[in-house]
Order: structure tokens, then sequence, then C-alpha cells
């Protein structure tokens, strides 16, 4: 066992663990944070991604050792408070999904995307997030999805977006 | 005092209710569902695809810290354990003893052998590793054509020739005199290969059993939970109904998948009682590949009849289609009543003859895959349709259009049992080429090939059944259930509502779009609605979600249950206002006096009278509650055009998808945006279909495809946005008008885009590549036919 301590969603958290666990199942498994979903085990799919350290991750490729000292948000810790995340809204908005056990990761790498890029166009957008399969949607409402917010975190006046995960 | 105009929310694109939870992480799925003392399960499986079990060491596994137990096939059969029936019988149906864990024969890769459950999954998985299976190999076939000679491999003792049944519909004698008489036939060869439905949520179960009260709960990832209550309670396990509830929360998408009972849950639900602790199981993403049901496999041979005009005569149809090791729930009904009765298409064919042979093969069983039969008939109809047009040398939108069956001839009765409701064909068609540009796209597409591009455009004009039915026919043909739908609208005294269908939501979006039935029917709004769903402890009946029937007879059962709330509350309130009953109307949320509408009372007070039930009429009884029982009259029928516009790299082989048309006509649209949603996703599937998805087997039945890596499932950058249209022709079969959107994208894409490729690869003299089209067979072809001008 390894004892690790890591940032999720604000909150310090300390726990002995096996080196062997993976990270998304430490915040599923310890932590309870549900959202943060497995979908494939193989980091093909990418419905685990969470942002470590305010780029996005797949939490199953990770160890939960090497989030030592790291922050981590999760889907549960991307409003703030009851305000969602542009991000969030966007989704809703735009029917950006179906069956909603993809979305969370999506929704991260759609982050971790703007955060790099943060006015794609549609190939950019495509290429940036062709890391999360989603069987529902055919991606269509996605891709605006993500155009929406990235207009809507262009628009906020300085100061007012939100700041964790990004 | 005026009528409050209320607007209608019916037909409106309305943001989903159930969003919210969705884009914060608190949905709640099965794995999620977190009981203390939970031990996890974990199945052994056969790394061969047939295979005599000699013995099971479990001695080591069982000794393994952390597990709490370690069972066989023999233990769960000497446990009460029976098979898995079928729910679809066919005249001299060879049936199957389908175990949850092989007794004493393995039939395909990936089949269980023994189950071990453990503290945690890590340690169940590891404890797998210790188990020893001895057993002795035999041959095997995975394809079925070839499961049908003589000396083939047997895959059960009780068909001796692999063939599980043989079905035919239509007029043999008068498609062979058409075919005969034809000025032309058409001869295809078509393979739909095998796919997986990959649904992104593994499939997952849960079970605990409280002994106080002798009540088995089961968490499970269903369409259906009440037919998995049935089938597991009354024919699996033995459970008393009453006390064996099943729950299918937040069902992270389905396709068809999760409609049926696995061996996994039935494993899982019986543990739970034998070992007295909550059991887990969660598939990981080689187990989706090995142990879900598979879809589609199918060989045809299709020979299309025209007369000199090119007006359709006649098409015969024999398939062989694939089942894999067992017969799975539904497997029967797929390539027959979901199959044949679909190849009279949006045509006007005056013979039509189909015949299927079922057959087992050392593979994974195949049962209902979005769209279920039905992509498999547009398939065969469309492709063929093209290879037509290219050697009658007729424009293919002009021969579809000259066949098309004309909007006055509704209903239609076809040639394969079906009788369409309603219908208009050719607009939809006429809209999906103005909107490609046809004709223009032809010129550029000329131009183009002068400079060594090729591109290509494909049609599709598709017919989709939804809403099975009705119960009555459904059971004269085999199936050992009712296909109605349940819907209970329960009003509370303040005048709330709780509405419990027996329709499933696995993405659909049913808490938004009956909300939106339910608030327009009273007058109410939508946050005054809840919907319940996936529980048999809370909803009355249901038979779930499937074949794109939830709105067709899902959302008319709910309509039903709020006539008759509408109805016991005029009645109520003609007596609360001493006025007679047919004086009164309900408009807009109030129950008000013809001519004098301040005379009136609002649904809420009509509801609190309801249950103070202090002045009520004589003989009504208190309480506002209704439950109906929807069995529709005869299926819906949605139907359109769809167009893929496609670019093939010669010198790669590699298609890429530029334009994506549809036009649908799905009847009426409760909320357009999610009917959108649902035909965006079917496309991408069906889209998967042409150029990427496969579930390959080599000889020895190993699936060579059994990973992500390896099997096409689509990416956001394989992909264009689509261009959607819809034309309406309401249904006449149901109260709403509806006829459903959940299969359509998928029925139509596949032919569309194949024959795209096609299209493109028309300058080469390639007539057929079967299906998927990946580069590497793109490739190979245009080397052969370049290589075949050469000489």
């Amino acid at each position: 066992m390894a004892r690790i301590s890591v940032k999720v969603n604000g909150t310090q958290q300390s726990h002995e663990v096996e080196p062997r666990q993976l990270l998304v199942h430490y915040l599923r498994d310890v932590l309870g944070l549900t959202g943060t979903h497995v979908g494939c085990d193989t980091s093909q799919c990418g419905s685990c991604t969470v942002m470590l350290d305010g780029h996005s991750v797949k939490s199953c490729t990770l160890f939960t050792v090497q989030a030592d000292g790291s922050e981590v948000v999760t889907i549960e810790g991307l409003a703030s408070g009851s305000k969602l995340h542009p991000v969030q809204e966007s989704f809703w908005e735009e029917h950006g999904l179906q069956c909603g056990f993809c979305t969370p990761g999506v929704i991260l790498s759609t982050v971790g995307l703007l955060r790099e890029n943060p006015d794609p166009d549609e190939r950019a957008i495509r290429a940036g997030i062709e890391g999360n399969l989603c069987r529902c949607t055919g991606y269509h409402n996605i891709v605006k999805a993500v155009r929406s917010a990235a207009k809507k975190l262009a628009g906020a006046p300085a100061g007012t977006a939100p700041t964790r995960g990004t | 005092m005026a009528t409050a105009t209320v607007e209608r929310l019916v037909g409106k694109a309305i943001r989903r209710r159930e969003d919210p939870r969705f884009i914060t992480g608190r949905g709640t799925f099965t794995d999620d569902v977190k009981l203390p003392g939970t031990h996890h399960a974990f199945f052994v499986r056969s790394s061969l695809a047939h295979a005599r079990i000699v013995n099971v060491d479990t001695s080591r596994a069982r000794a393994h810290s952390g597990v709490r137990a370690v069972f066989t096939g023999k233990d769960l059969a000497d446990g009460g354990v029976n098979g898995i029936p079928v729910g679809w019988l066919l005249p001299g149906l060879k049936t199957t003893d389908f175990r949850a864990i092989a007794v004493d024969r393995v039939r395909h890769a990936g089949e269980a052998v023994a189950v071990v459950v453990a503290e945690s999954a890590a340690i169940a998985r590891d404890a797998a590793e210790l188990v020893q299976l001895d057993y002795e190999e035999l041959p095997v076939v995975v394809d079925a054509v070839a499961a049908l000679r003589p000396g083939a491999p047997l895959v059960h003792d009780s068909a001796p020739d692999n063939r599980c049944f043989h079905w035919e519909i239509g007029d043999k004698a008068k498609t062979d005199a058409a075919l005969r008489g034809a000025a032309k036939v058409v001869k295809t060869h078509l393979v739909n290969q095998r796919l997986i439905a990959n649904a992104i949520e593994p499939r997952a179960s849960l079970a605990s059993y409280a002994p106080a009260t002798d009540e088995l709960t089961l968490w499970v990832t269903s369409q259906n939970p009440h037919v998995h209550r049935l089938i597991m309670g009354a024919f699996v396990l033995g459970l008393p109904e009453q006390t064996f509830r099943v729950i299918s929360p937040d069902v992270g998408g389905g396709f068809g998948s999760k409609i049926f009972v696995y061996p996994e849950e039935v494993a899982v639900a019986w543990l739970a009682k034998k070992l007295g602790v909550p059991v887990k199981w969660t598939a990981q993403r080689s187990e989706s590949f090995l142990a879900d049901m598979q879809g589609r496999d199918h060989v045809s041979e299709v020979e299309m009849g025209f007369d000199a005009g090119g007006t359709l005569a006649g098409l015969r149809v024999r398939t062989v289609a694939n089942l894999g090791a067992y017969l799975s729930l539904f497997a029967p009904c797929v390539p027959t009543y979901l199959y044949g009765t679909l190849l009279n298409g949006l045509y006007d064919i005056p013979a039509i003859h189909c015949e299927v042979d079922g057959v087992f093969t050392h593979t994974v069983p195949v049962d209902a895959y979005r769209g279920a039969g039905r992509p498999e008939a547009c398939y065969v109809l469309e492709r063929t349709m093209d290879v037509a047009a290219r050697e009658l040398g007729t424009d293919p939108a002009e021969l579809r259009r000259k066949n098309l069956i004309s909007k006055d001839r509704f209903p239609f009765q076809t040639q394969v049992a079906l009788t369409y409701d309603s219908g208009n064909y050719a607009p939809a068609l006429a809209r999906a080429l103005e909107m490609v540009g046809y004709q223009r796209f032809r010129a550029e597409q000329a131009e183009a090939r002068t400079r060594g591009r090729y591109l290509g455009l494909g049609l599709s004009c598709y017919i989709e059944a939804c809403g099975l039915a009705p119960s009555q026919v459904v059971g004269s043909l085999g199936a050992q259930a009712g296909l109605y739908e349940s819907g209970t609208v329960r009003v509370h005294p303040t005048g709330k509502v709780t509405v419990l269908t027996g329709s499933h939501s696995h993405g659909q979006g049913h808490e938004t779009t009956f909300s939106q039935l339910v608030a327009d029917g009273l007058g109410i709004p939508m946050t005054d609605v809840d919907i319940v769903h996936g529980d048999t402890g809370r909803i009355p009946f249901g038979m779930g979600t499937y074949g794109s029937r939830s709105g067709a007879v899902g959302g008319t059962a709910i309509h039903m249950s709020l006539q008759k709330i509408i109805e016991k509350g005029r009645v109520l309130a003609a007596h609360l206002l001493e006025a007679a009953p047919d004086d009164v109307e309900f408009k807009a949320g109030r129950f008000s006096v013809k001519g004098s509408p301040d005379r009136g009372k609002t649904f809420a007070e009509v509801s609190l009278a309801a249950y103070l039930a202090h002045k009520m009429p004589a003989g009504m009884e208190p309480g506002l509650e209704a439950t109906s029982f929807f069995d529709p009259p005869n299926f819906t029928y949605p139907f359109g055009t769809h167009i893929a516009v496609v670019e093939v790299d010669v010198e790669t082989g590699r298609t890429t998808l530029l334009r994506y048309v549809a036009v649908d006509d799905v009847g009426n649209v409760i909320n357009p945006m999610i009917v959108e949603g649902q035909l965006h996703g079917g496309i991408a599937q069906g889209v998967a279909q042409a150029l990427w998805e496969e579930a390959a087997y080599d000889e020895s039945g190993q699936l060579t495809t059994g990973s992500l890596m390896d099997y096409g499932l689509p990416r956001a950058d394989q992909l264009p946005s689509f261009e959607t249209d819809r034309t309406v022709t309401p249904s006449p079969v149901n109260a709403l008008g509806v006829k459903g959107a959940g299969e359509a994208g998928t029925i139509a894409s596949t032919p569309a885009v194949a024959n795209a490729v096609l299209d493109a690869l028309a300058p080469f003299g390639i007539g057929h590549l079967d299906l998927p089209l990946t580069p590497q067979k793109v490739w190979k072809a245009v080397q052969a036919a370049r290589s075949t001008e050469r000489r």
C-alpha cells in the first residue's frame, strides 16, 4: 500500500491505496465520485476523462499513485456551486448528450480542448474530441455544443469565467 | 374570464429534463449503485470456440484470500438454474439449452465456464486465473453458409444440419413467374456483416437479497426490466414475481443489446440469494465483445426483375442468417418477421418471395441490433436498386422515383404481409435531391474525375416498421409476449402528477417528451410532472423500449390515461359546479361551464376535491389515477430518403464522407430536437457499418476484432455534420400520429454510403464490394481493376 495525497474538486484527500489501483477506481470507489465512468478499460473511449493539473487525461490510464501531489477536477467539481460551467450549459442547450454515459468525459475533454484552442473550427473540434467515443449522438450536436461553449467562454467578461478546471 | 392562452409544448424543441444530472455527474448507472458488503463476480471464460468440458478445478481459486465462492455450470444447474428460454417460436424451430454457465460443452469463445465471487473485483479477477479448465477441443464452424454443408461440425446435436429454422414469406409461384417473364433480372450476392452494438456503458448487474422479506432486487442494464423479471423469475430462476424487483436505472445506451436476458445477470441474481450478500458484476469492454449479443450477419442471394420500361416486376431473396451458438431471446424474429416482411420497401413490387435459413455456428449469439432485420432488408433492396440502375443504364434516383408507391394507395397492402399505415414517398426523395443539389453534383463529379478525384453519391429510400403489434397478431406469428405498453397517470391531491411508464429511456429523453405530452394534456407546467420508468417495484407492467416503439405505443398509453383523468375530472367538476357534465369543458388546465367561463375549477382544485371526497357524484370513487394499456392495431411505418456524398482516395483506398443529407418522415413529432438527435446517432451507426465496423472471426472461432482498437467504432473526426429535414405524414394508427425515429438513421444510411462509394468507383468497373468498405478492401479492388486494365 502507498499513501497518496491529492486535491480533488478543491478538497485535499489522503488515502492508503494499492499501487496497482487506477485513478478512476480511486475516484469512483474510494471517493464515491461516480460521475467519472469506465467504458472500456483500455483508454479507447474517454468516458473516464478528468482534469489533472489543468489538462484533460483519461483516468483509467493513470495509477492513483501517479496523481500524488496533483489537483484533480472531476465532472462533479466543474460547476461553481449551482452555476453550471459554460461547457455544461452548452451541452444541455445543444442536446449534446443522449444516454449521458460518455458525457462527463466529453465535457472534460472539451474543457481541455478550449483551454488549448479557445476558438476551434469544426475540424479542430472533431480532432480535439476524437479520443472520446459517443455511440448516441453521431457527434453532430457535440460539435455544436463545443462551438457554443467556445463562444460563451470568449464572450465572458474577464474575471467572471469559471476558473476551476480551466 | 378569458381562456388563458397556454403555449403548446408538443412539437417544441424543449431542453431535456434529464440532462442536469448527466452533465453534473449525478446520473445513476448500475455500476454507480453501491451497497454495503457487496461482493464482486468475475466470469472465467472459454478461450476455445468449441470444446467438451472434462473438468473445471476450482480448488485453488476457492483457497485464494478474499474469495467467497466459486461455482461451475453444474453447480448452477444443480442449484435449480434453468436455461434461458427463447421468446419467439417459429414452426419447426430447434431450441437450444442456453445455460448461464456452460455445463458440459462450450460453443463459442467467451462462453462462461465458472464464476468467482470475491470481496473485490480485483481479487475475483486474480482468483479467476487459478481456475483450472480441462477441456477437449472440438471442430469449429463460424460461417453460416459453411455450417449448412454436409459434414460441417455440429453446434447442437438437436439440429443435425445446424439449421435452426427454415422460413418463407410471399408467393413463390407468382414470383417465379414474374421473374421468368421479366425483361431484365438483376442479381446480387450480398453479405450484411456481423456487428457489435458497443453501447458505451458496459452491461452490469447488482443483486441483493433480503431474507426478512424474501425480496430479491436486481439492478441491471436493461431496456425492459419487466421482461427481465418475467423471464428470469418465471422461467430461469423460479422466483416469485411479486417479491422479485428489477430496477433498470440510468442506462448508458442500448441499441438492442440490453433487451435480452443474459447469462451473467442470471448468475448474479442466483449468487446474491445463494450467498446472502449483494453481488455485482460489471463487464469489461472485452466482455462486451465476447458476451453481448451481436447483430446482422446475413448472406443473401437477390434477384430483382424489371419490365422493359424499368418498372419492378418481382423480387426473390434467399438469405442465410447466422444465429450464433445459442438462441437469444428474440433471435428467431429478427431475420424473419422483422426482415422478410420489409422487403417490399417503398416500392410497388407485384411479386415477392423470401426464404430464410437460420443457422447455428460457433460464434456469439446474434439478436436485435439497432434496426434489427430492417437494415438488412433495406440493404438488400437499396444496394440491388443501385446495381440495377447501372445495369439498366438508368439514373438511380429516377429508377427509385418511378417505382415508389403512390400516395393515393394507402393503406397499402404489401406482398409480404404488412399493411403500410400512411405514406407520401415522393416528396422526401425530391427534397433530399434538392438539398444535395443532385444535377449540380453529377456535373462536379464528372469534372472531378477528369482531375483524378473520385466523388460518389449514394441514395437510399427506406421504410421502417415501428411499434410491433398488435399482440394477437404477433402471438399468432410466434411471439411469446404481448407487445402493448402500459402508462399510469397518478394525479396527487395538489394536482401534481406522477407518470409510471413501461417504456424505458436509455438516451431517448422520455422524461422530457412524456412530460410534454402530459403537461399539454392537463394544462399544467412540465415541472409539475414526474416521469418514472425502469422499476418493476413502481410501475405496474411494461414491455420496454426497442423497435422505436416508445412514442407510438408507450406515449399513446399515457395519452389514453390522460383522457380518462380528464373525463373523470370533468364529471367531478360538473358536480362541484352544479352543471351537467356535458356542459363542462376542459381547456388549458381548467374545467369550466361552456358559455360561462367564469364558472370553473382549476385542475388542482378538482384534484384536491377528488382526494377530499367531501362532495362526489353518486357512485364515483375518490382519487384521480388512471392506467391504460395500449395495444396498437398496426405497426407504424416511417420512411424517407437519405443521400451520402463521398470522396474515395484511390491511392490509399480511404473514403471520406463529405456530406450526408437525410429527409425523414416520422409522423408527428413531440420534440424535434430529440428526434434529430436520434437520427444523427442512427446515421453514424449505419455509416460505420458501411465503412468500418465488422465483427470478424477467424476459422478457429476467435473474434479478431475484439477490442476498440480493432473494431471500427466511429470517432468524431471520421464524420461530417449531417443535413436533415422532415416531411410529416401522421400515422392513423395512434392518437398522437407519431411513427418512431429511433432506428431510421441506421436503416437508411448503410446502403446510402455503400452506394456512394461504389458510385465513386464506377470508372474502375467495380460493380460491388462487400461491407465494410475499408481502405484495404477498396485499395485492393482498385489495384485489381487497374491491373486488369493493363492486361
